[in-house]
């Protein structure tokens, strides 16, 4: 139904001798509910196999910026997207169909939301969505799943049960395992750790820090020493704008922007 | 004065709760009385004349004998056939068409189906049955005898799509109503993990919905088991197996009403019919206790 093993034609033959380091480049996004202008003119390039962690206070638009990443805005009546955001040289909101588009940028959500079904059939979701049905085939990409999420000796004996039986750390990690199966390029985390405790939260960081490896982690976060201890490069967001954006060590010990030194330092507003 | 004033306080305190607490418990008793009433009378058959259980459920010679001395015959397979064969029928019919509609007016077009379906579905709930047998009478019945050219069109097949019907609005809304209750978080994810609108319906939205979905069908089984004037007016009321879809035969609530006011009070033909009122009642009861079951175990799951 939809041709997905490659993004898109142009990008594919043209990325293969010279991958590019950059992952998305956003160029002046801007972002409207009805009226109401929820990012204004974002320019940021995210770099990829690394952590980019976005903070801010609360409606800023992190959250909002990084669903236009897999276009999960689309599904809000009345948001409307203007300006340019490239994946590898494809226009994500011309060139590609959004359903494409999400089984490249995959996403973990602030509730852990594993399906009312078993283990197993969470993560082979997203495969027999793509029409992957030989259950060998299924067999190995849901242990090298589990395995990526750090969660395969867990819940290796227990496949066939209900997923609503683990708890909040282990159906976050299944998520991301979920997100995984489909073999995306970049993993998004909307404050996936904030509805967790402190041990799963420190799984789910381990994990982000091994997953950059292979895949292009973008989190947002409400936590700023969560982005201090994992991330490689932070943006920070205010009142729609994007205000700053560098390494994460620069942006905490020597923000260039009055706004980022208040908000980093606690003494906001 | 002010004591007084603190009297009819209390006063009114007691009345209003001593007429809440007698409605309540004389709901409670009515019920009762009734399972009662009809367990006395539905099982004289069994006991005063002497039939088995066994031949009223599973024989199909039906010749009670309308004196107190008994001694005919009272198997009512024809009349349970009857009934499940229509009922189920209508299921067959009427189930599709509800999920999808219900889909559409949750999923497919909210505004559409809040402006324009909802209140169309709650009108069909209201429309009395006798309207939906007539109309059954006038339109069904010689469209079937037309387009089958059989001899007459009241049949199973007659009964059964006006039943369909009828329970199409109850199964619609409440499966509506059961869609629309599955957390959003759900459907986010699916579409999150790149599904379709069509693949997030079908392998997440559906499967997150369907005890509600289970509910709103055992419920219009319920109504299409008891309803008894639609069906009456469009099944022909021919005390035989129907030998095909087209064919005319009874069932347990039409079987009750044209004769209840022919038979004698206290005769046998009497308490067969009684009989069959209790074993009406045995089966709403059993969809009850299902649609318990299947909410309980909503409950348990969320």
């Amino acid at each position: 139904m939809y041709n997905d093993s490659v993004l898109g034609v142009a990008a594919a033959e043209a990325s293969m001798p010279i991958r590019s380091n950059l992952s998305f480049t956003c160029n002046h996004v801007n972002l409207y509910y009805g009226s109401f202008q929820a990012l204004k003119d974002i320019n940021l390039k995210i770099e990829r196999n690394k952590i980019t962690a976005l903070i801010g206070p609360s409606g800023c638009g992190k959250s909002t910026f990084l669903r236009t990443l897999n276009r999960m805005n689309d599904l809000v009546p009345g948001c409307r997207v203007e300006g340019e955001i490239m994946l590898d040289g494809v226009d994500a909101y011309k060139d590609v169909d959004p359903i494409v588009l999400r089984r490249h940028v995959g996403m973990v959500f602030q509730q852990p939301n594993p399906f009312p079904k078993s283990i197993y059939d969470n993560v082979a979701y997203g495969p027999r969505l793509k029409g992957i049905t030989k259950k060998a085939e299924l067999d190995e990409i849901v242990e090298t799943s589990l395995r990526q999420a750090a969660i395969w000796d867990e819940l290796k004996d227990r496949l066939k049960k209900s997923a609503l039986g683990l708890s909040g750390g282990q159906q976050q990690r299944l998520c991301i395992a979920r997100a995984l199966a489909v073999n995306p390029e970049v993993l998004l985390m909307d404050e996936a750790t904030s509805a967790l405790d402190p041990i799963s939260t420190a799984h789910i960081e381990d994990l982000a820090l091994e997953l950059k490896k292979k895949y292009t982690v973008i989190m947002v976060t409400h936590n700023m020493q969560q982005a201090k201890r994992i991330a490689d490069r932070t943006a920070f967001f205010y009142l729609g704008e994007m205000v700053e954006y560098g390494d994460t060590q620069q942006i905490f010990d020597n923000p260039q922007k009055e706004r980022t030194i208040r908000y980093v330092s606690g003494n906001f507003g | 004065m002010d004591t007084s004033r603190q009297q009819n306080m209390f006063r009114r305190e007691y009345l209003g709760k001593g007429i809440a607490t007698v409605c309540g418990l004389f709901l409670i008793v009515l019920t009762i009385a009734i399972g009662c009433f009809l367990l006395g009378k539905g099982s004289l058959t069994f006991t005063q004349f002497d039939h088995s259980i066994t031949e009223f459920l599973f024989s199909s010679q039906w010749k009670p004998s309308d004196t107190e001395a008994g001694g005919g015959q009272v198997g009512a397979l024809i009349f349970i056939v009857g009934s499940i064969l229509t009922c189920a029928l209508a299921l067959l019919i009427s189930v599709p068409f509800s999920l999808c509609t219900a889909i559409f007016m949750t999923k497919i077009s909210p505004q559409l189906g809040e402006k324009i379906i909802r209140p169309a579905v709650e009108i069909f709930v209201g429309i009395p049955s006798v309207v939906y047998g007539w109309v059954g009478l006038v339109v069904l019945v010689p469209l079937i005898k037309t387009v089958f050219h059989v001899q007459h069109g009241q049949s199973v097949l007659a009964a059964a799509i006006v039943l369909a019907v009828m329970i199409y609005p109850t199964i619609t809304s409440v499966s509506a109503d059961a869609i629309r209750s599955v957390n959003s978080k759900y459907i986010e994810g699916a579409y999150g993990l790149g599904s379709t609108r069509w693949q997030m319906i079908y392998k997440v939205l559906l499967p997150a919905a369907s005890t509600g979905i289970l509910t709103a069908i055992v419920l219009g089984l319920a109504r299409a088991f008891g309803e008894a004037l639609a069906v009456s007016m469009v099944i022909g009321k021919m005390r035989a197996f129907p030998d095909s879809l087209l064919a005319p035969t009874n069932n347990l609530t039409s079987a009750i009403a044209s004769d209840m006011g022919g038979a004698m009070d206290g005769g046998e033909f009497n308490a067969a019919l009684w009989s069959m009122a209790l074993l009406l009642f045995i089966i709403s009861l059993v969809f009850i206790l299902i649609i318990h079951a299947l909410s309980g175990r909503k409950g348990a799951a969320a």
